[in-house]
């Protein structure tokens, strides 16, 4: 069997955040009472006409910068002909063309080893979402929710050949995307809502072939997870498909995240028929240079910038760093607790380790559980002073993320504290008393003995002291003998 | 005194002087409409009650004293594809009967924040798909003129009303001449304003970028004050320009002298009536005796006008009809077993033979691997007719004059079953969409037979204040607009 290899195209769609639709006035939120955010414009009735959400072209133009991207001075609209029940008007207004608002761009991605790689972008445009049919089993007939009819919708695709080379890159892709559209505040980026969606589309080829392989497009994969496993699963079937003798079928199949598997939705064989043509109820978008360059100028410093200079900033292995600038609030946090801390990578390790975890097990990121920046620095800051352990701070930030409290008020009731030398000095004492044995296989030179002292020690001291004390009170206490 | 018989400008200021009240001139409209639309069938729905409570409204305000709009208590009939809230609106079509719609179109809110009364709503042509009325799912409305004959279309309604007296104004909407031939085949003046002029939110589409709303009148005056109501920028449609609206009266000066008119050789060639002609020469001659130049003038790109038009149309009405489902509204099919069959079911019952061909047409010129051969040429074609014009007005032309339709109004079923020569009948007309262009149309004389013969004036964008000024000169030396359809 010949060695094969993947590539993936990427299309992504994001939902803007705005405060209305793209076309009317309606509000633009996530769920609600079926079809009570409508209006004849989203509802598509006859004699209603859309007008442009400048909100959202702004939006998609920011991302367009920041993707790197050429921007079109003049800029159109087109419809989408094609006939579907949660379309009201049979049409979906979408850029098509040579002009979407932005082309040309790229997005860098860092694999896990540390290399870096560009994925290009061919265009950056906007259009409408549709309404969501609802499916009642067994009923005879499904309804229609017109709330996400004309919700504006940012479409990204990856430029051909494609860049991605693997379902880990695809990954990395769209996390990376997924970043920068929260550091640009223009999408909440929720895939599990839909919010966002990464449509990957698959091929493979023996090594060495010239041509690409048949692709086929995956649809409803509603995390990170899903789109690696999906590519992942849907590279070995095509391999073994064409091994089979077989040829892959240019289709849209849909990921059973339960399962593991994908399945066949629709044949993309014929290509689809939408009649696409310049919106005539719409005026073209005529960019104003100055105005671009206001919004460039504006832009925050994004994902892949802030993770360098974290790294150099803050003396930060480049694996932290980029665990830190995935969501724009988790890199603040780190900054506001790591200014003026001695050692901001031990910050950096309490929030990617215990505090992680703990956000995680409520549900939260972990720039958003009761810790503050300036908590968490403080128990760093205790750990340091050597006023608790290590050990001890795992339970002090427990508590804090329980109970919003700072290290110290936590320390001060539990009365964590280290225990003072005198104390350490009583038990050491006591325990050298208690094993008359084992203090005498360390003097016939079983060094590695001592260690059963020192466990001893911590037990009785309930963890606060502190073992570099506890080693060198034994050895003095054991000389004596 | 008949009340039915007056003008708009008459019946406003009777109103307003308190010297008739708005609703003895409502109901005498609507008793009008009793005795007459039983022959004429301008109407599809009369909203009599309705109309009384708006009439007497304006009344009290009267009666306290307070202001009034500039056409306060003075009727109006709306064609059926204006969206009235409350009140179905079915676009002559059998796929929109039962729909009614939850909002005004733009021009209707207008006309009632001027105090007009609402008469109701006036046949059409199915979706505005036609010249005759004849493709009206409903009926065919009849010439006041001559019942034997067509109105003209597709406002075919909203002409035939006010030319039989059942109503002194009437709003239509025109594509490629359903305002003007219309006005024309039923003597009164009709304006299809600059695309932009009036907003058309609320009017259901047929070629977006081609319809627009406009006045039929008995006369110039009233044509003006009802385009001075409707027109202006609407932040609810896009293509609606952001310009100030004069007073479309302040101008009729009867003042013509030092104007340019232009005769485009194009439009007195085969197939124009002789008769029409002839008319419109003489019209010419009369503006020209009146202090108007008069010159002959070139169009070089008109024979591609009908053509282009009939890619664009129907390609933009192929999108805009798409809607028509049966999911959300209208008339949807029984026994679908999905909704593909939901769709080719409820379209195929309730769209008639015209609007499905157009559909079928558009559809083609947008398919892929067409949209070049067809759709691209066809908007190049519109740009080459555009500049046509743009030379006309850079040479210095003020308007240009031209007959309306190449005859007087055809006899019902004498064309239905050609639909070529049908189409001929717009030849005149359809220029002044594809370039986007004010034009309008007035009664310039009869046939032997006693019927309208109608003169188009085309002017550059936003010179609607010319074209009526020039039409209101006219007015002041004939008398044609005088005469009244014998019925």
């Amino acid at each position: 069997m010949p060695e094969y290899e993947t590539r993936v195209g990427m299309e992504c769609h994001a939902e803007l955040l705005t405060e209305s639709k793209m076309f009317c006035g309606c509000r633009n939120e996530f769920g609600g009472e079926p079809n009570s955010r409508t209006c004849p414009v989203c509802l598509g009735l006859p004699g209603s006409l859309p007008v442009m959400n400048k909100k959202a072209v702004e939006h998609v133009v920011r991302t367009a910068l920041a993707l790197n991207c050429t921007i079109s001075l003049h800029s159109i609209f087109h419809r989408k002909n094609y006939f579907y029940p949660d379309l009201p008007k049979g049409y979906q207004i979408s850029q098509y063309g040579n002009t979407p608002i932005g082309t040309n761009g790229w997005l860098e991605i860092e694999r896990a080893d540390g290399t870096t790689k560009r994925i290009r972008i061919t265009r950056v445009h906007l259009e409408e979402d549709t309404g969501k049919l609802i499916h009642s089993d067994g009923a005879g007939y499904s309804v229609v929710d017109y709330n996400r009819s004309g919700v504006p919708l940012m479409e990204i695709v990856t430029d051909f050949p494609p860049d991605i080379e693997s379902a880990e890159e695809a990954r990395l892709y769209a996390e990376t995307l997924r970043s920068v559209l929260l550091y640009l505040q223009v999408s909440d980026g929720k895939m599990e809502q839909g919010s966002l969606r990464a449509e990957p589309n698959p091929s493979v080829r023996p090594v060495g072939s010239d041509t690409f392989g048949v692709k086929t497009e995956l649809k409803n994969l509603n995390s990170f997870r899903s789109v690696q496993r999906g590519i992942e699963y849907e590279a070995k079937r095509q391999i073994e498909v064409i091994e089979g003798g077989g040829r892959v079928v240019q289709e849209t199949r849909g990921w059973d995240d339960d399962k593991g598997v994908s399945f066949s939705q629709r044949s993309k064989e014929v290509e689809q028929e939408y009649r696409y043509f310049p919106e005539p109820d719409l005026i073209p978008l005529d960019f104003d240079v100055k105005w671009l360059d206001s919004l460039r100028e504006s832009l925050p410093e994004l994902p892949n910038e802030k993770k360098r200079r974290l790294a150099e900033q803050y003396g930060l292995p480049a694996s932290d760093a980029a665990q830190l600038v995935l969501e724009r609030e988790t890199a603040d946090f780190f900054e506001a607790a790591a200014k003026g801390a001695k050692d901001p990578k031990a910050i950096a390790n309490w929030m990617l380790g215990d505090l992680a975890r703990l956000a995680n097990a409520e549900s939260v990121p972990v720039h958003a559980t009761q810790v503050t920046p300036g908590a968490l620095a403080g128990m760093v800051g205790l750990i340091e002073s050597g006023a608790i352990t290590g050990k001890i701070a795992k339970s002090v930030l427990e508590e804090m993320v329980a109970t919003g409290k700072t290290a110290a008020q936590v320390v001060e009731e539990k009365g964590l504290t280290v225990s003072g030398a005198d104390e350490v000095a009583g038990i050491v004492a006591n325990v050298v008393a208690a094993n008359p044995d084992v203090v005498a296989k360390i003097k016939a030179g079983n060094d590695k003995s001592i260690g059963f002292l020192v466990g001893q020690v911590m037990k009785e001291s309930k963890g606060r002291a502190k073992p570099d004390d506890v080693n060198r009170l034994l050895k003095d206490e054991i000389a004596k003998q | 005194m008949d009340l039915h018989t007056l003008t708009a400008h008459e019946l406003a200021e009777k109103i307003k002087s308190r010297d008739v009240s708005a609703r003895a001139v409502t109901d005498a409209f609507l008793a009008r409409i009793e005795a007459v639309d039983g022959d004429v069938k301008a109407f599809v729905t009369v909203t009599a009650d309705r109309a009384r409570e708006t009439a007497d409204a304006v009344d009290r305000r009267l009666a306290a004293g307070e202001e009034v709009g500039p056409l306060a208590g003075v009727p109006v009939a709306l064609k059926d594809n204006l969206c009235t809230e409350g009140v179905e609106t079915t676009c002559g079509s059998k796929i929109l009967r039962g729909f009614v719609p939850p909002y005004n179109a733009t021009v209707v809110d207008k006309l009632l924040g001027a105090g007009a009364v609402s008469l109701g709503k006036a046949n059409m042509d199915e979706f505005a798909m036609g010249s005759s009325t004849e493709n009206s799912a409903l009926f065919t409305t009849r010439n006041p003129w001559d019942l034997s004959r067509v109105p003209g279309g597709s406002s075919g309604g909203s002409a035939a009303a006010v030319a039989a007296g059942e109503a002194p104004l009437a709003l239509g909407s025109d594509t490629g001449g359903s305002i003007r031939q219309p006005a024309a085949f039923c003597g009164l003046v009709g304006v299809k304003p600059t695309y932009g002029r009036v907003s058309r939110y609320g009017l259901v589409a047929f070629a977006s970028s081609l319809d627009q709303i406009g006045p039929f009148a008995r006369n110039t005056r009233d044509a003006a004050l009802l385009l001075s109501v409707i027109a202006g920028h609407d932040p609810c449609d896009s293509t609606s320009v952001p310009r100030p609206v004069p007073d479309y009266r302040a101008g009729l000066n009867g003042d013509v002298r030092g104007l340019r008119l232009g005769v485009p050789s194009q439009y007195f060639a085969e197939g124009i009536a002789p008769n029409v002609q002839a008319a419109v020469l003489q019209a010419v001659e009369l503006l020209e005796s009146l202090g108007a130049k008069v010159e002959t003038v070139s169009l070089p790109y008109t024979e591609y006008v009908l053509p282009a038009y009939y890619i664009l149309a129907p390609a933009e009405a192929s999108s805009n009809l798409a809607r028509y489902d049966g999911v959300r509204y209208g008339h949807r099919t029984t026994g679908a077993r999905d909704h593909i069959g939901l769709f080719e079911k409820t379209r195929d019952e309730g769209f008639g033979a015209e609007v499905k061909q157009r559909i079928m047409i558009g559809t083609y010129a947008l398919s892929h691997g067409y949209y070049d051969a067809f759709y691209l040429k066809a908007q190049q074609a519109r740009t080459l007719i555009q500049r046509d014009f743009a030379a006309c007005w850079q040479s210095g032309i003020d308007a240009l004059v031209t007959p309306t339709a190449p005859s007087v109004a055809f006899g019902v079923g004498e064309k239905a079953d050609d639909p070529l020569a049908m189409k001929l009948s717009d030849i005149c007309t359809l220029s002044a969409n594809m370039a986007g262009i004010p034009a309008l149309s007035q009664c310039c004389g009869f046939s032997e037979d006693g019927l309208p013969i109608g003169l188009q004036l085309m002017g550059p964008a936003f010179s609607e204040e010319t074209l009526l000024r020039i039409a209101h000169a006219y007015e002041l030396a004939t008398d044609w607009h005088t005469r009244r359809a014998p019925l």
